[in-house]
C-alpha cells in the first residue's frame, strides 16, 4: 500500500512535469491519485458530417448533432449550426448516444483484493435501505476515466450484500464531486433475496435434500423472508402514519425513522427495486414477492431468465442481463447458452438491458458484451439499444438519455466505427453537454512509458 | 461425492456431454476449404483463397485448388480462415492447480492431473482455440511443470499432449507468493506461515534453488565426464526430482514461464536468470512490463499479458491495455492470454482491443493470439500461422475474427473437425431427447417443492 501510494504520487508529478495538457483536479484524492481530467464547460457544440446513429429513429448518413447548455438541441440532416458553436468535424466518424452500464458499483470499490480500505460496497447488517451509493462513490476513481473513453457515459452504481443492500444511484461519468455526477441520486432499491435452496436446482440441491441440510437452509431463508416482509409492512404502516399526520396535525406526531423513510418511494411504486437473481426459482420468487409487496421489480443477472421468459413477459418484468460472458453454469448446457440470453429474451418480448455486472474496472467491456449477444442471434440494432435506450427506459430516465433526441442530456460519443467493436476508438466525448478530455490513468501511463528507451 | 450418490444423474451428464463430442473418425480424409479470406498471420491476408488440409497438415494454399479423391469440400465464400488460437496461459483441464505447500515444487507435473473430458475444452474450441499452455498456479516462487495441449476433445490425453513442445515450468513472483491476501486467513485456520512472505524472500528462494541446481549439475557433469573417460565402478550421484527440472532450465531445455506483475520483480528475475546463465522464456501477466520494455527485450524474454484486466489487486493497479503494443514496439514477442476458462472463449475480441489500445495492425493483433504464442511455447514450426506444411489447426469464422460480431464455425486440429456449429446444433436435439428419456426413467429423482 505504502509503496503504491508513493509510486502513484511520483507518477502524478512526472506527468505534470512532462507538461501534458491534462488538468488535474485540485481536490485530488490523496490515497490513490486522481487521473480523470475534469470536463470542460457546458458550451455549444455542433458535431457535423458524421454518420449519426440516433438509436430511437433512423440513422442519418450525414447528419449534425447540436449540443447546447447541457442538452441536445438539434439532430438531423439539415441542421443549421448556431453562431458561436464549436464545430466538431465528424466526417468519416460515427455519432452515438452514450452507453449506460446498469450493473456496476462504480466508485464504491477501487481495488477488490488486498486494499480493503478502497472497498466501500457493503454496509454492516442485513437491512440498509438508507445506505446510499451516492455517498460512497469516489469521483476520482480511476475506473471512471477508463470506462468513459470507451463511450460509457452513465452508470447505475449500487451497493451489494445483506438483504436490503441499499439505494443505487444513476451517475454520469463526469464531474469532480458526486453531486456533479448524479443524474438520479436515489434511483433504485437493491434487495438481495435469500436464495432458495442450494444452487436452485440440479444435483447440488438433490444432494442437499438427501442430507437434510436444505431443510435448515429453507428455515433460515423463511426467517429472513419474514424479517423482510415485516420491515416492508412496518414501513407501509409508518408511511400511512406519516401521511395521516401530515394531513391532520392534531394527531400524535409519529417519530421519524430514516430506515423506514428510505423504503417509502419503493413501496409507493415511485422507485424500482433491483433483485439480483439468476436461477429460475429465484427469479420467480423475486417477481412474486414484488407483486405481493406491490413494488416494481427489475431482475439483475438473469442467467436462467430465458427459461422463465413467458413468466417475465406476462408480468412485464425487465431484466438486466449480466451473464452474457459468464461460463455456462451446467456442464451439459450448450456452449453458447449465455451468449444467447439476450436473443432469447428479445424473441420472447421480455424487456432487457445488457450489463457487464462488473463492479468498476471492467465495465469498459460493456460494448463487447452487447456485441457478443449480437454475434449470437440478437440483431445489431437491438444490441445497441440494450446498452443505450433500453436501460434508460427500464430505469425511467429515457426522457434524459439513451438516444440522440432533442431535449435529452448531452451524452454523445463520436467514434471511428461501430461502437460495439473492440477495435473502434473514441474521438470525441460529451457528457452533460461538456466536452471530456480523452485521458485516463491508462493513457497517462502510456504517455509516460511508451517511448522509454 | 454428489455425483456418486446419484448414479442415474451421473449417467445423464456422461451421456449429454458425450453427445457434444464429434463422431469418432477412424482416419481423417482431406478437406478442401474453398474461396475464403485467409488470414495467414505471417504472410498477410489472402482473398478468395482455397486451403487443402491433408494428412493432418496444411497441404496447399492457393486459388482454384482441385479436390483430391474423397475430400470433403467446404464452401467458405464470405468467410474467414485463421490459424487456431493459442492460449499461452490456461488452467483448463487441470484437476489441481497449486502444489503450494513448499516454496519450490519443480518436481510436480500438471500433466499428471489433466482431465481430457473437461467441458471447457469444447467451449474453447467453439471460440476458435486449438492449443493451450496449461500452467501450474502462482502460489509459490518455483511451481510445477506445464503441459502444452492440443484441444482434441474426445481423444485420450496422450493424443492431446503437443508432440515436441518445449517443456516448461511455472515461476511466480509478487502478491500471490507472499500471500499477503491470504496469509492471515491461513494462520487463523492454524496453517503455518510459509516462506517467503516478501519479494526479498522470493529473490533468495530463486538464488538458493539455482545455486543448489548448479552444484547438482556439476556433480553429475563430473560423474558423466569420469564415466566418459572410462572409469569403472563409480557410484552415481543421487537423483533429485526437485533439481532435475532446474538443471534443464540451466541447460536451456526447459522454458521458464514466470507469473509476475510489478516491473521491479520482473527485473529482479531477469537479472538472476542472467547471472545463472538462462533466459526467462515468458513473463506471464507482466502487467507492468511496459515500464521496462527495453530490459525485457534485451533479455530476449517474451511477455504474455492480459488485454485489459486491471485493478483487481494492488499489483494490477498500474496495468494498462497499452502494455501489449508498447512491448511489441520494443521487439518483445508478446501474447494475449486468458488465464480463464471464460476469457479463453473470446481471445479474438481481446486481440482486437490491441488495435484500439496502441494501434496494432490486424496482423500484429492476430499474432498475439496465434504465432507469438507458438514461439513462446517452442512450437512455431508446427502451428501459429497458415503456411504449407504446418499442422492443419485452422478455424473457419463467419466473418473477420477481429470483429465482435463474428463467430467460429468450424475448428480443425490436425485436419480433423473438433467443433462444428451445424453438428453442434444437430446434437442438441438428440441431447434433449436423451435427457428427457433419462429423466423419465429416473424414478428416484427427488420431487422439488
Amino acid at each position: 500500500m505504502i509503496h503504491k501510494c508513493r509510486s502513484l504520487a511520483s507518477l502524478g508529478m512526472t506527468v505534470r512535469a512532462l507538461g501534458m495538457t491534462v488538468v488535474f483536479s485540485a481536490s485530488a484524492s490523496a490515497q490513490l491519485g486522481s487521473f480523470n481530467p475534469n470536463p470542460g464547460p457546458q458550451g455549444t457544440f455542433a458535431i457535423r458530417g458524421g454518420r449519426v446513429i440516433t438509436v430511437s429513429g433512423a440513422e442519418i448518413p450525414n447528419g449534425t448533432v447540436v449540443i447546447s447548455g447541457g442538452k441536445i438541441t438539434a439532430v438531423g440532416a439539415n441542421v443549421s449550426v448556431p453562431s458561436g458553436a464549436k464545430v466538431i468535424d465528424a466526417t468519416g466518424l460515427m455519432v452515438y448516444p452514450g452507453m449506460i452500464e446498469t450493473g456496476s458499483s462504480v466508485g464504491l470499490s477501487e481495488i477488490g483484493q488486498g486494499a480493503i480500505a478502497t472497498v466501500d460496497i457493503q454496509e454492516v447488517g442485513s437491512f440498509n435501505p438508507n445506505a446510499q451509493a451516492f455517498y460512497g462513490i469516489d469521483p476520482h476513481s480511476a475506473h471512471i476515466g477508463v470506462a468513459r473513453v470507451v463511450g460509457i457515459t452513465t452508470v447505475v452504481s449500487r451497493p451489494t450484500g445483506g438483504i436490503i443492500s441499499g439505494t443505487a444511484a444513476l451517475m454520469n461519468l463526469a464531474g469532480d464531486t458526486p453531486p456533479k455526477m448524479a443524474v438520479v441520486q436515489k434511483l433504485a432499491l437493491v434487495v438481495e433475496l435469500p436464495h432458495s435452496g442450494f444452487g436452485g436446482r440440479g444435483f447440488a440441491r438433490a444432494a442437499a435434500l438427501q442430507q437434510g441440510s436444505n431443510v435448515d437452509a429453507n428455515r433460515v431463508r423463511q426467517l429472513q423472508m419474514d424479517s423482510l416482509r415485516t420491515m416492508l409492512h412496518d414501513a407501509e404502516a409508518y408511511g400511512k402514519a406519516q401521511a395521516a399526520y401530515a394531513a391532520d396535525k392534531t394527531l400524535p406526531r409519529p417519530a421519524h425513522d430514516v430506515v423506514l423513510d428510505a423504503l417509502l418511494p419503493a413501496l409507493a411504486g415511485k422507485m424500482p427495486v433491483i433483485f439480483p437473481a439468476d436461477r429460475t426459482n429465484d427469479i420467480r420468487d423475486a417477481v412474486t414477492f414484488a407483486e405481493e409487496m406491490k413494488i416494481k421489480p427489475i431482475i439483475m443477472g438473469g442467467q436462467d431468465a430465458p427459461m422463465v421468459a413467458s413468466f417475465l413477459k406476462q408480468h412485464n418484468v425487465p431484466v438486466i442481463v449480466t451473464a452474457v460472458m459468464k461460463l455456462p453454469s451446467r456442464e451439459d448446457d450448450p456452449y453458447d447458452v449465455n451468449f444467447t440470453i439476450p436473443a432469447k429474451l428479445a424473441a420472447a418480448g421480455v424487456p432487457f438491458a445488457i450489463s457487464t455486472g462488473d463492479k468498476g474496472s471492467e465495465i469498459r467491456t460493456l460494448p463487447y458484451n452487447a456485441g457478443m449477444a449480437a454475434a449470437h442471434g440478437l440483431s445489431k440494432t437491438d444490441a445497441l439499444k440494450s446498452v443505450t435506450l433500453w436501460p434508460a427506459q427500464i430505469f425511467g430516465v429515457a426522457d434524459k438519455m439513451g438516444s440522440l433526441d432533442v431535449g435529452k442530456m448531452g451524452n454523445v460519443v463520436v467514434t471511428t466505427g461501430d461502437i460495439l467493436e473492440a477495435m473502434t476508438d473514441t474521438k470525441y466525448l460529451f457528457i452533460d453537454g461538456r466536452q471530456i478530455p480523452l485521458d485516463s490513468k491508462h493513457t497517462q501511463l502510456n504517455a509516460q512509458f511508451k517511448d522509454r528507451p | 461425492m454428489t455425483l456418486r450418490a446419484f448414479p442415474a444423474a451421473l449417467a445423464l451428464v456422461a451421456a449429454t456431454a458425450g453427445a457434444q463430442q464429434p463422431a469418432a473418425t477412424a482416419k481423417v480424409g482431406p478437406t478442401l476449404i474453398k474461396n475464403a479470406t485467409v488470414l495467414t498471420v505471417t504472410k498477410g491476408r489472402l482473398e478468395n483463397t482455397d486451403l487443402l488440409l491433408q494428412n493432418g497438415k496444411i497441404a496447399q494454399i492457393g486459388k482454384n485448388l482441385s479436390a483430391p479423391a474423397g475430400a470433403t469440400v467446404i464452401d467458405a465464400t464470405g468467410k474467414y480462415v485463421m490459424p487456431g488460437i493459442i492460449d499461452p496461459h490456461s488452467h483448463s483441464m487441470a484437476d489441481a492447480i497449486n502444489e503450494g505447500s513448499l516454496s519450490v515444487t519443480s518436481m510436480v507435473r500438471i500433466r499428471d492431473v489433466l482431465n481430457p473430458t473437461d467441458i471447457n475444452i469444447y467451449r474453447q474450441l467453439a471460440g476458435g482455440v486449438t492449443t493451450i499452455n496449461v500452467l501450474h498456479g502462482s502460489a509459490n516462487t518455483i511451481g510445477g511443470q506445464n503441459a502444452v495441449v492440443k484441444l482434441k476433445y474426445g481423444k485420450d490425453l496422450d493424443e492431446m499432449l503437443f508432440p515436441g513442445a518445449t517443456p516448461g515450468i511455472k515461476f511466480a513472483l509478487g502478491e500471490n507468493v507472499t500471500r499477503k491476501n491470504s496469509q492471515q486467513a491461513a494462520q487463523a485456520q492454524g496453517q503455518p506461515l510459509r516462506y517467503p512472505a516478501t519479494r526479498m524472500g522470493q529473490e533468495e528462494v530463486l538464488r538458493d534453488a539455482f545455486t543448489r541446481a548448479r552444484d547438482y549439475k556439476a556433480t553429475w557433469d563430473d560423474y558423466n565426464a569420469r564415466v566418459a573417460k572410462g572409469e569403472k565402478n563409480l557410484v552415481p550421484p543421487e537423483h533429485d526430482l526437485e533439481l532435475d527440472p532446474l538443471v534443464e532450465v540451466l541447460e536451456g531445455k526447459r522454458f521458464v514461464h514466470a507469473h509476475s506483475y510489478r516491473a521491479d520483480e520482473m527485473l529482479m528475475l531477469l537479472n538472476i536468470a542472467k547471472e545463472f546463465g538462462f533466459t526467462v522464456r515468458t513473463l506471464q501477466h507482466g502487467l507492468e512490463g511496459y515500464k521496462i520494455a527495453s530490459e525485457i527485450s534485451q533479455a530476449g524474454t517474451g511477455l504474455s499479458t492480459f488485454a485489459d484486466e486491471w485493478s483487481y489487486k494492488i499489483e494490477a493497479y498500474d496495468a494498462i491495455p497499452y502494455n501489449t503494443a508498447i512491448a511489441m514496439r520494443h521487439g518483445v514477442v508478446t501474447t494475449v492470454n486468458s488465464d480463464s476458462d471464460e476469457r479463453a472463449r473470446r481471445l479474438n475480441i481481446d486481440a482486437a482491443k490491441m488495435m484500439r489500445y496502441g494501434g496494432l495492425s490486424e496482423d500484429s493483433a492476430l499474432k498475439t493470439i496465434t504465432y507469438n504464442g507458438a514461439v513462446q511455447l517452442g512450437i512455431e514450426k508446427k502451428v501459429g500461422s497458415i503456411e504449407t506444411g504446418k499442422d492443419a489447426d485452422v478455424v473457419i469464422w463467419s466473418g473477420n475474427p477481429l470483429s465482435v460480431y463474428s463467430i467460429a464455425e468450424t475448428t480443425f486440429i490436425d485436419g480433423e473437425i473438433f467443433f462444428d456449429i451445424k453438428r453442434d446444433q444437430a446434437k442438441r436435439e438428440e441431447m434433449a431427447k436423451e435427457r428427457a428419456a433419462l429423466e423419465a426413467a429416473d424414478r428416484r429423482r427427488p420431487v422439488v417443492p
